[in-house]
């Protein structure tokens, strides 16, 4: 019995950039009429993947075959044609356009430089219709709701006889209702015999909407799994890249006092619409706080809002009892707090400025231009941090951009610890960096600790947040899921937590 | 030691419009070959290299302010309005009675600081683009300079005031010390406290620097702000060294020339490292080749073909991909 050749066929996919491999060996297949979900955290290679899969990168290796053709896209739009159709997380349409118009911008109808606008109409009206959306096509795009921004996008996707779309991210930034008629027209859509690649980071959506998994982790191909028959902790185990069997086998936290000093910083109802659902927080004196969680959590969002980067919409937060505002970084940082971006190069570095100015800039912003470091201060703090932290530079005067990842996000650390903050937070610190210089940063977090600065730790790896926290708070979909100290903290209990769902807690 | 210290001035960008002030220079002596010769005249200095001093005095206050605008990632084109307006109320002070010399300037520099910080609120608190927010202020500016003025040209007859742009000290122009003082101040009040590093660090990144507790929008508008006060300063030296203010002709085409001096002296147009020396350079290169032109023979209206291309060439010497372009050209048996 011959099978007919899968809707979409990718096979051995590799990609290298300058000094990573970003993918090698990945197959996904995607059969008509079905949803399948690609999964991984970051850098797992799955915006990778679908750039090579719509045309943006070529492949280095392997092949793609659409219904069994060979074809390689060299742009989005050669993709297109060949029916594979995208839409992105950020809707990109124009906004001050009307409905119809941005559904044929680009291929309007009509002859010689004229465009037919009844043809036009008629034509936005059937394509809404596909997805049974009812929506004046005269109406300006910018007038409605992200979520249907969103739909009209899949529409004009869907337009150019798609036999492949790919969704990725598009729940990212809406709410919970938004997301069920999402899914309504997904799964419409799948009933026409369209296959779909959803890309998430909700693991509840997964479950809800998909077909077929594949998961993905460090550019290589995990594997492709049925939804029903792959429970959650499993789908999580291989997202995080451990067995379930081996995770029960781990040690548990090796810091061992249990945190009982008073509250350090205190976040009580702490939320942003679209980032963060209400969240009590406390970070006390001296311990390493971890904060877990899987991509998209709600993470990086605890701690832009702790640090005044985002305004929360509600929530108070108080310093040794006392209420603050915390609105910008430099109220937070008034208030002996310190914040490392895991968007080391657009949140972090000055990147034409020498690795001195960088390390001093924090502590001279706090300051204020009026009351100048030195330069005998400056060059005994950098000759410090330099000795102290292995950062290897040419001279502190070399610029930052020119350091290795490792190094440049150690004088990071230096800018920060050089304020001598009570509290620092840092954001997957570790992201991107080699193994010595891995370790060098989490004995640095211990020292930390025992110099009585307390830490808020922020990673995606569960053996790094396990093993160098005093205290664990699992966020799951943007809410406080559990908490976990001393014994009760290991490897499997935080890896359950942020898998969430309906296994049995123990 | 003073080995590295040659290597790293060669290095520095200041190096190309230095090198192109040399050639300009050899140019004119070849031509003439007392172009460099200064005179005594009454106890003033005279000479080529005088004029281009005192002619380029006001050119490089503007540049001044433009260059801490340019390293905070904008641009200030409003600054020959701001000229014109600075002037015309220079003008109106002089012209209706009020002639004590410190409210006249105090006037002056007032309108020039108003006219940086509208240009500064819009771009640092607004968010609008630098380009739009002060070409507000250029269109309407040349329109509230001729309100202020009356729609005339205000003759200015007042000594004190007019020392500013015509007087001589020590033999050398007021306006040339002026500047010198100026630079010496700013390059003070930026390198001898943390402002110049908190400006290079918003123009750089500005993100970042947001995240690093520094007050962007505030550095942001303090620039304008500066740039706005150069502005009226150069108007003013403009006004007295013409003897009248002119709404319609101060200050005309000197965004372009402030801009130009900024980026041949060595200063990123989109913002980060700010060099003031460089932009003495640039304006020295500028202001030689006008006269350079002339000797050349080249017609003024057609003047202006010859410096965009000059400007082209050193901006392109300058970029970080022409620089790999060159070295690639160098033979590479070292490497090997």
């Amino acid at each position: 019995m011959s099978q007919p050749p899968p809707l979409l066929a990718l096979r051995g996919i590799g990609k290298k950039f300058p000094g990573v491999t970003a993918l090698a060996g990945v197959d996904l297949t995607v059969l008509a009429g079905e949803i399948h979900a690609l999964l991984g955290e970051n850098g797992a290679g799955k915006s990778t993947l679908i750039k090579v899969l719509t045309g943006v990168y070529p492949a280095d290796a392997g092949e793609i075959r659409l219904k069994g053709e060979l074809v390689r896209p060299a742009s989005p739009k050669e993709a297109e044609q060949c029916g594979i159709s995208t839409v992105y997380q950020e809707v990109n349409l124009v906004t001050s356009l009307s409905i119809a118009e941005n559904l044929c911008l680009g291929r309007q109808p009509g002859k010689g430089g004229f465009v037919n606008w009844p043809a036009v109409r008629r034509h936005a009206r059937t394509a809404l219709a596909r997805l049974g959306l009812e929506l004046d096509v005269d109406a300006e795009l910018g007038s409605l709701s992200v979520a249907l921004q969103q739909m009209v996008a899949i529409a004009r996707a869907l337009d150019l006889k798609a036999r492949l779309l790919i969704l990725d991210e598009p729940t990212a930034s809406l709410d919970e209702k938004e997301v069920g008629d999402l899914f309504a027209i997904m799964r419409r859509l799948r009933g026409e015999g369209l296959g779909i690649v959803f890309v998430t980071h909700f693991l509840d959506q997964v479950y809800a909407v998909s077909d077929r998994i594949t998961v993905l982790r460090n550019g290589a191909l995990v594997g492709e799994y049925l939804t029903a028959e792959l429970p959650r902790l499993a789908l999580v185990g291989k997202m995080l890249g451990r067995d379930i069997a081996e995770a029960t086998h781990a040690t548990g936290g090796t810091a061992t006092q249990t945190p009982t000093g008073a509250p350090l910083l205190a976040a009580r109802g702490l939320s942003r619409q679209g980032a963060l659902h209400p969240l009590d927080l406390e970070i006390r004196q001296g311990e390493i706080l971890g904060l877990a969680g899987l991509l998209g959590s709600g993470r990086t969002e605890t701690a832009r809002l702790l640090f005044g980067i985002d305004q929360r919409d509600s929530g108070e937060l108080t310093r040794d009892g006392k209420s603050v505002g915390l609105h910008s970084p430099r109220e937070a940082i008034a208030a002996g707090l310190a914040f490392c971006s895991e968007d080391r190069k657009h949140e972090g570095i000055l990147p034409n400025l020498s690795v001195r100015e960088n390390l001093i800039v924090a502590l001279q912003a706090r300051q204020g231009a009026t009351r100048p470091l030195s330069r005998a201060e400056q060059d005994k703090l950098c000759d410090h941090y330099i000795r102290a932290l292995r950062i290897k530079t040419a001279s502190p005067e070399t610029p930052i951009k020119n350091l290795s990842g490792g190094n440049q996000q150690k004088v990071l650390l230096a800018r920060w610890l050089a304020t001598r903050p009570a509290l620092i937070i840092l954001d997957e610190p570790t992201r991107g960096i080699d193994i010595g210089a891995k370790a060098e940063i989490e004995a640095l977090v211990a020292q930390l600790c025992a110099d009585g600065v307390s830490v808020l730790f922020i990673s995606s790896e569960l053996d790094e947040i396990v093993r160098n926290s005093t205290r664990v708070v699992v966020l799951r979909e943007r809410r406080h899921a559990a908490e976990f100290t001393g014994t009760d903290l290991n490897a499997p209990r935080v890896m359950q937590a942020m898998a969430g769902g309906h296994q049995a807690h123990d | 030691m003073i080995d590295s210290r040659l290597q790293r001035f060669l290095r520095s960008p200041v190096v190309w419009p230095l090198a192109g002030l040399a050639l300009l220079l050899v140019v004119n002596l070849i031509h003439n070959p007392d172009f460099l010769k200064i005179g005594v005249l009454e106890g003033h200095l005279f000479g080529a290299p005088v004029d281009i001093f005192n002619q380029g005095a006001r050119t490089f206050v503007v540049a001044l302010g433009m260059t801490l605008v340019i390293a905070t990632g904008g641009v200030d084109l409003s600054v020959g309005s701001v000229m014109a307006v600075a002037g015309a109320t220079a003008g109106l002070c002089i012209t209706s009675g009020h002639t004590s010399l410190p409210l006249v300037l105090a006037a002056t520099l007032g309108a020039g600081a108003l006219a940086g910080l509208l240009n500064g609120i819009l771009v640092a608190y607004a968010g609008v683009q630098p380009i739009v927010a002060t070409l507000i202020l250029m269109v309407s500016g040349r329109g509230i300079a001729q309100f202020v003025a009356h729609g005339d040209v205000l003759l200015i007859k007042h000594p004190g005031f007019e020392y500013l742009g015509k007087g001589f000290l020590l033999g050398l122009p007021f306006a040339a010390i002026l500047a010198g003082l100026l630079y010496l101040v700013a390059q003070a009040a930026l390198r001898r406290t943390a402002a110049g590093l908190f400006i290079e660090a918003v123009g750089d990144n500005p993100v970042a620097s947001r995240f690093a507790g520094l007050a962007t929008a505030r550095m942001k508008c303090l620039a304008y702000l500066l740039c706005g006060l150069c502005a009226a300063l150069a108007g003013a030296m403009d006004a007295a060294n013409i003897g009248a203010a002119d709404p319609y002709r101060s200050g005309e085409n000197m965004e372009l020339d402030a801009i130009f001096a900024v980026v041949v002296g060595g200063t990123a147009l989109n913002g980060g490292r700010f060099t003031l020396a460089g932009t003495f350079a640039g304006v020295l290169l500028l202001q030689t080749l006008s006269p350079t032109l002339v000797f050349l023979g080249v017609p003024p209206p057609v003047a202006s073909v010859p410096k965009a291309i000059l400007i082209l060439v050193v901006c392109v010497l300058q970029s970080d991909r022409a620089g790999r372009w060159l070295r690639g050209l160098l033979p590479k048996k070292e490497v090997a």
